[in-house]
């Protein structure tokens, strides 16, 4: 399990202007919903947007610390 | 990955138009997500094959490898990879998977 806080900062980190909103599911800090959002997003498919913000997250979601993670990415309006 | 398991993900991806890496099977998802995905594909009937990623660990760690891709399920239509359950509500939602399947299926 991580801390909503460490998956923010760990975006934040990779995707600097980012708005990362993190939403923890269950409670226990393994199943969470992000919210992201970049202008790093502009011009790639969605394939590619969700890519980054996993890229961000790797070790996080190798070692299952995370076990599920919604990803939802937009660009700012 | 070793190239036989990468040889044996892409004949199953090249198996159907629509595949799906899951975990469970059609009938029985074993996961929240992949039965997003088995619920999406049901609703709209067009007709896919799964592999169920529960009953063999080299293909379950190589197509994540294969795809650059963390999470299960995975979508592949014509052999060109789709995205996971996230995305394939969005596109359900917006009706571009509609299209994008009654394309790929015609």
């Amino acid at each position: 399990m991580v801390h909503p806080d460490q998956v923010r900062s760990a975006i934040t980190q990779a995707l600097p202007d980012a708005t990362v909103d993190v939403e923890d599911l269950t409670g226990g800090g393994d199943h969470l919903q992000v919210k992201v959002v970049s202008s790093a997003f502009s011009g790639l498919s969605r394939v590619k947007q969700h890519q980054l913000v996993y890229g961000a997250l790797r070790s996080e979601l190798a070692s299952e610390a995370i076990h599920a993670l919604a990803v939802q990415t937009s660009l700012p309006s | 990955m070793d190239a036989s398991t990468k040889q044996r993900i892409e004949d199953l991806v090249g198996s159907s138009p629509v595949f799906v890496f899951m975990k469970g099977n059609k009938l029985m998802p074993q996961c929240g997500f992949s039965n997003n995905v088995v619920q999406i594909l049901n609703a709209l009937a067009v007709p896919f094959e799964t592999f169920d990623v529960l009953s063999d660990m080299e293909v379950r760690q190589g197509i994540k490898e294969f795809s650059d891709w963390p999470t299960i399920p995975q979508v592949y239509v014509n052999g060109e990879f789709m995205g996971g359950s996230d995305i394939l509500i969005e596109m359900y939602n917006s009706g571009e998977l509609r299209e994008k399947l009654a394309v790929a299926l015609a």
